[in-house]
C-alpha cells in the first residue's frame, strides 16, 4: 500500500512537475532575455500551463496516412515511459524512492535513457518524412556517440562509492561531494545527459531552424503534447542525476532531506535552461568532433586516473 | 570553451536587467502625434466637410482601399456622397494624406481598431467623419481656393488678389 502511494506520488509529482516546467521554461528565458515570458493567464501567468494543456487537448489528432501507424504512435509513449520508469531507481530521500533494484539502480538509469532514443528514432522513420529522417538520424548518431563517456563519466563514482546503488552512492558523499574529486567526471556526463535527452546545445534531432521540428514535425495535439512533456521529464531526470550521483542528493545540513533534493534539482532545471538562453546550436560534424575527440578522452583520463588514485591509496 | 563560459554568464547577469517589456493593455506607449493610424475626415472651421471628393487620395492609395463617389450641391460645391475605406486592407502609409488638397483625409495616434470580423473593419463616411479640424486648425480649403461659391466670389479668397480683367490696357 505505502509503495503504490509513493509510485503514485512521485509520477503525478513529476508529470506536473514537467509541465509545470514549460512555464518555468518561459518565465526564465523571458528573464535572461529582458523580457516577461507569459504573465497573463493566472497569477504570474501559472494557469498558462492549463491553457496550453487545453488548448493541445482540443488539436486534431491526426495520423498522417503516409506514416506507420504502430511506430508513430507508439514513439511518444516510449520516451515517456522510459523516462519515468527510470524515477523508479532515484532515491529521493532516504524513505521516498520506489525499487532500489538490488544494487543496480545506476546501471537500470542508464538502460532506460539509452531506450528513450527509441522514441525519437521511431518518431522520425515512422513519420515518413525527409526532416522527421534526418532528424531520425541526427538523433542515432548524437545517441550513440554521446552514450558512450554518458556511462564512462560516471564509473568514477562508481569507483569511488564502490557500488551501482544510488544509496550507496550519496551515502558516500557524506564527507565530501563527488564534484570535487569528479569534476572532470561531472563536466563529461552534464554535458552528455544535455546531449541525451537533447535539450539546447545539442537540440540537433529537433533543430527548428534547419529541421521545422526534426524528427517530431509530424506530430499534432498530444502526441506532440507527450513528446514535449517527456523532454522536461528528461530534464528533471538528468538534473536529478547531477543532483544525487555529484552533489550528495539528500545530504546537507539544517533543511530536510527532502528539500535539499529539490532545491539542488531544481537548481541544475535552471541552469539548463539558462544554457539554452546563451548557447548557440553547434553544427552537426562540431557535436561530433567535440564528442569523440574532448570529451570521451576526458572521461577516459579521469576514469584512468581515479583508478590509479584508489589503487595506490 | 572560455567564451562559452563568459556567454552563460554574461546571460545570467541578465537576471538583474531592467526590462524592455512595455505592458501593452495597461500601459501605453508614447504616440508620436505624425503618428499614422487610424483615418478619419476633417470638417473645416465653419463646420462644413473639408472634402471635395477630387478621388486624389483614391488615386493616391496603393492598395486601393478608399472609395468614394461624388456628389455636387447646389452652389457647385462637390462633396463626396459615399466615403468608404476598408481598413483590412489599409497599410496605413499616409499617401491619401499627401495627396489630400483640402487636409481633409488626416492620419491619427491611434491604432486600436481591432476586430473579429473583417466587415466591422470597412469603415464608411459617418465612421470616418469627425466633428473637429484635426491637425490643421483654421483651414479652410474654399477661403483660400480660388473656385467661385455662393458668398464669396472670384478675387475674394484669403491672399488673392482680384482677377485679372483681360481687357484692360495697363499693365
Amino acid at each position: 500500500m505505502m509503495g503504490l502511494a509513493k509510485v503514485f506520488g512521485i509520477l503525478l509529482v513529476l508529470v506536473i512537475l514537467a509541465a509545470l516546467l514549460t512555464w518555468v521554461e518561459r518565465r526564465l528565458l523571458g528573464l535572461w532575455q529582458d523580457r516577461y515570458g507569459p504573465n497573463r493567464v493566472g497569477p504570474a501567468g501559472l494557469l498558462q500551463v492549463v491553457a496550453d494543456m487545453i488548448k493541445i487537448l482540443f488539436k486534431e489528432d491526426w495520423v498522417p496516412p503516409f506514416s506507420d501507424r504502430l511506430g508513430f504512435i507508439l514513439a511518444p509513449a516510449i520516451v515517456m515511459a522510459s523516462l519515468l520508469v527510470a524515477f523508479a531507481a532515484i532515491p529521493i530521500t532516504p524513505d521516498i524512492d520506489i525499487w532500489p533494484m538490488n544494487g543496480i539502480g545506476l546501471l537500470f538509469i542508464l538502460a532506460m535513457i539509452s531506450l528513450s532514443v527509441y522514441s525519437t528514432v521511431l518518431g522520425g522513420w515512422a513519420s515518413n518524412n525527409k526532416y522527421s529522417l534526418v532528424g531520425a538520424l541526427r538523433a542515432v548518431a548524437q545517441m550513440l556517440s554521446y552514450e558512450v563517456f554518458l556511462g564512462l563519466s560516471l564509473l568514477g563514482v562508481v569507483l569511488q562509492a564502490q557500488s551501482f546503488d544510488l544509496r550507496q552512492i550519496v551515502a558516500a558523499q557524506a564527507g565530501l561531494w563527488f564534484v570535487v574529486p569528479q569534476f572532470l567526471g561531472f563536466v563529461v556526463f552534464m554535458t552528455a545527459g544535455i546531449a541525451a535527452i537533447h535539450r539546447l546545445p545539442f537540440d540537433l534531432p529537433e533543430a527548428e531552424s534547419e529541421l521545422t521540428a526534426g524528427f517530431h514535425t509530424e506530430y499534432s495535439s498530444m502526441k506532440f503534447g507527450i513528446f514535449f512533456i517527456g523532454e522536461y521529464v528528461g530534464i528533471v531526470l538528468v538534473s536529478a542525476m547531477l543532483a544525487t550521483l555529484f552533489f550528495g542528493g539528500w545530504l546537507g545540513p539544517v533543511l530536510p532531506p527532502l528539500l535539499w533534493f529539490l532545491t539542488k534539482t531544481g537548481a541544475f532545471i535552471a541552469f539548463f535552461i539558462l544554457l539554452r538562453a546563451a548557447l548557440p546550436r553547434p553544427r552537426y560534424d562540431q557535436l561530433m568532433a567535440f564528442g569523440w575527440k574532448l570529451l570521451l578522452p576526458l572521461a577516459l583520463l579521469n576514469l584512468m586516473v581515479t583508478a590509479a588514485i584508489l589503487l595506490a591509496t | 570553451m572560455y567564451s562559452l563560459l563568459r556567454t552563460i554568464w554574461l546571460i545570467f547577469l541578465h537576471l538583474f536587467h531592467r526590462r524592455v517589456t512595455v505592458e501593452y493593455p495597461e500601459r501605453k506607449a508614447y504616440l508620436a502625434p505624425r503618428w499614422r493610424g487610424r483615418i478619419i475626415l476633417s470638417r473645416d472651421p465653419d463646420g462644413e466637410e473639408r472634402c471635395v471628393a477630387c478621388y486624389l487620395c483614391a488615386v493616391a492609395c496603393p492598395v486601393d482601399c478608399i472609395f468614394l463617389q461624388k456628389g455636387e450641391l447646389v452652389g457647385g460645391r462637390w462633396y463626396p456622397q459615399q466615403f468608404r475605406i476598408n481598413f483590412s486592407r489599409c497599410i496605413f502609409c499616409g499617401y491619401c494624406e499627401e495627396a489630400c488638397p483640402t487636409y481633409a483625409i488626416q492620419l491619427t495616434p491611434d491604432f486600436e481598431m481591432s476586430e473579429y470580423d473583417r466587415h466591422n473593419l470597412v469603415y464608411e463616411k459617418e465612421d470616418l467623419l469627425i466633428s473637429g479640424v484635426g491637425k490643421y486648425p483654421g483651414y479652410s480649403f474654399y477661403r483660400v481656393a480660388g473656385l467661385a461659391i455662393p458668398g464669396k466670389d472670384k478675387g475674394q479668397a484669403e491672399n488673392e488678389e482680384p482677377p485679372f480683367d483681360p481687357k484692360r490696357l495697363l499693365p
